[in-house]
């Protein structure tokens, strides 16, 4: 490794190695400050993040503006006088047709559907995952084939026999409609993430239970539940995100005093009619995008976890 | 593997009761709404059901109305060029990323959260954003003729010709992330020695990517492309906030054709065909994937 220098690498210089070589390695390998490698690698990245952070900046600075100043400005100069008007107009006088409640109906109608949606959809999820896991029966496996094809059916395809189905139970336009078809939706993704941790766990935990004479829902209480708490924070965050930025179910399932957030949002911003008050839409959108902002900020690596997961196959 | 209660054999149904009432909610959604209401589309697809879904059959009659009809034409169109665009570009960006992110670089977890943060966003608050940005009156466009360049023009969302485009700058912003991480994940994967072989035989960094490191790569590629063609096939919600499938029909895409003969015109057998028609392409992309993946032998994650 000493005679690294003489090749002609992309490796950081001899000099940097050379006291090092006594030790054994431990961190990254320390480089000069500016080569000219590292300032077109964080040249590259800064650039690329400011393209990525741009548009949360635009929303920021327009909603704290009075509209005179949107109108003659640019929507990149920070606001001269702050004004927190835009927000409280969102969130409590915006109209959606009739109702000129702002967002803050939408924002109650989200967390109702969301809330119930997520405990639901996790607990049956969790269930079928165990017992595709561990309680393997005959047929198990290819109802959970066809409910893995069924996430790539694009849901326009099972949409109106849906509402045939709620219309005849009678609960089409309800927020439990709405959340049994987000429970029915969610089941696919979380029924293979919960199946494949808990077939990751070690056998010899769940057959010593069964040996112990442990039945199906006692090993779940018992055994299984408390050990796969990380599993179930990364199905939260991906139910929570998810369901609460639905639109299309959102748009089909409910009237407009159920609208959740979402739909009401697209329906202050794109109405026709009246000014268009650009700070106000702007506010308006930074509140629907909070919740799950919020998540992935406290989350942080698990909302990586949970991608990752819903992403790769087992 | 299973912990099968053996009990010498009573009768079958009632073996493994508890995991089979458990499972009573997984093999309800997958039977009847996923086997059961995809078929109902299909079948109703051939009637000329208008207001209310109805058993007459006009056989390939809607298919035939569905293509002739120019603004199905024009939601196809757009599809295949929103979707091969989105697809190039959101691989290349989120590999190039990717590579950089792997670098050993400081402050990795900011530039991560940095670039994964509109992921967490809905399509909606994407949309309505970028339709703020792309603004002509207030927006890129006016911030550019300001500093003096007075006859700069970027107004995609009002220009038919390259509306499309508008929408694909949204959904770059909102979709590179997960790419990006998916990548970086790949790229972890790889063993350190490729590196310090390719080093030691004095191989350039970007022909060791391009030779070596893709082609290991080749089951995160895969999967990564059937990832975001599954999700280019559904785009609906970022048309709808961005552009309302304006101006007049020229962003239109399927998923939204689909809505509006649904619930707004009441031509349900329109709706009926177009969604098949969506089930059909998602098809094309599904199947040899899974055949390939699926096929050779069960794999285990």
């Amino acid at each position: 490794m000493a005679n690294i220098g003489t090749l002609n690498t992309t490796a950081a210089g001899i000099d940097a190695v050379a006291p090092r070589l006594g030790d054994g390695p431990s961190g990254p390998k320390p480089r000069p400050a500016l080569s000219s490698r590292n300032i077109i690698l964080y040249g590259t990245l800064t650039v690329a993040a400011l393209y990525y952070l741009l548009p949360l900046y635009v929303m920021v600075v327009t909603s704290l503006k009075g509209m005179p100043e949107i109108r003659l400005g640019n929507i990149f100069s920070p606001p001269m006088e702050i004004t927190f008007e835009p927000w409280v107009k969102a969130w409590a006088e915006a109209c959606t047709g009739l109702n000129c409640d702002g967002l803050s109906r939408g924002f109650w109608n989200s967390v109702r559907i969301t809330v119930p949606s997520v405990i639901i959809s996790i607990a049956i999820a969790s269930v079928n995952g165990y017992a595709l896991a561990n309680w393997r029966f005959k047929g198990s496996e290819l109802f959970f084939s066809i409910l893995i094809i069924g996430a790539f059916i694009p849901y326009q395809v099972m949409i109106y026999p849906i509402v045939i189905i709620l219309r005849e139970v009678g609960i089409y336009g309800t927020l439990t409609g709405l959340v049994i078809v987000h429970s029915i939706f969610g089941m696919p993704i979380l029924t293979l993430l919960f199946r494949n941790y808990f077939v990751s766990l070690p056998e010899e935990l769940f057959k010593a239970a069964r040996v112990d004479g442990a039945g199906f829902w006692q090993i779940f209480l018992k055994i299984m539940l408390p050990m796969s708490l990380p599993i179930f924070v990364v199905a939260m965050i991906l139910q929570v995100t998810g369901i609460w930025n639905d639109f299309l179910f959102g748009v089909v399932f409910t009237r407009p005093d159920t609208y959740p957030m979402t739909v009401q949002l697209n329906n202050i911003v794109n109405s026709v009619q009246g000014v268009k008050e650009y700070n106000v839409n702007m506010a308006a959108t930074i509140l629907t995008g909070l919740v799950p902002l919020i998540v992935y900020f406290v989350s942080g690596r698990l909302f990586v976890r949970g991608i990752a997961a819903g992403a790769v196959k087992g | 593997m299973t912990g099968q209660a053996q009990a010498g054999r009573p009768i079958k149904l009632l073996r493994n009761l508890n995991a089979k009432i458990a499972s009573i909610p997984m093999i309800l959604t997958a039977l009847v709404i996923f086997v059961g209401g995809t078929f109902w589309t299909v079948f109703y697809s051939f009637t000329n059901s208008k207001l209310l879904p109805r058993l007459s059959f006009v056989g390939f009659d809607q298919y035939e109305r569905l293509w002739a009809a120019p603004r199905w034409v024009t939601a196809i169109e757009n599809l295949a060029l929103y979707g091969i665009l989105s697809l190039i570009f959101s691989l290349v960006i989120g590999f190039l990323l990717a590579a950089l992110m792997d670098q050993k670089i400081r402050f990795e977890n900011t530039f991560r959260t940095i670039f994964l943060y509109p992921f967490a966003l809905s399509f909606i608050v994407t949309g309505l954003v970028w339709q703020w940005v792309l603004n002509p009156d207030f927006g890129i466009q006016s911030v550019v003729r300001s500093m003096g360049w007075t006859s700069f023009t970027f107004n995609p969302l009002y220009t038919p010709e390259i509306v499309i485009y508008g929408i694909l700058i949204a959904a770059l912003w909102q979709g590179t992330g997960l790419v990006m991480c998916l990548m970086l994940a790949g790229l972890r994967g790889i063993d350190e020695d490729i590196w310090k072989a390719a080093r030691v035989d004095g191989i350039p960094m970007w022909k060791t990517y391009l030779l070596i490191v893709i082609p290991m790569m080749r089951p995160v590629f895969i999967t990564t492309i059937v990832i975001i063609a599954s999700g280019i096939v559904k785009v609906y919600d970022l048309v709808v906030a961005q552009t309302s499938g304006g101006p007049g029909i020229s962003s239109e895409v399927p998923a939204k054709y689909v809505y509006d003969y649904m619930f707004q015109a009441q031509n349900l057998g329109q709706g009926f065909a177009a969604s098949t028609m969506m089930l059909v392409t998602v098809a094309i992309i599904i199947v040899p994937w899974a055949y390939l993946e699926f096929g050779g032998g069960r794999k285990r994650g």
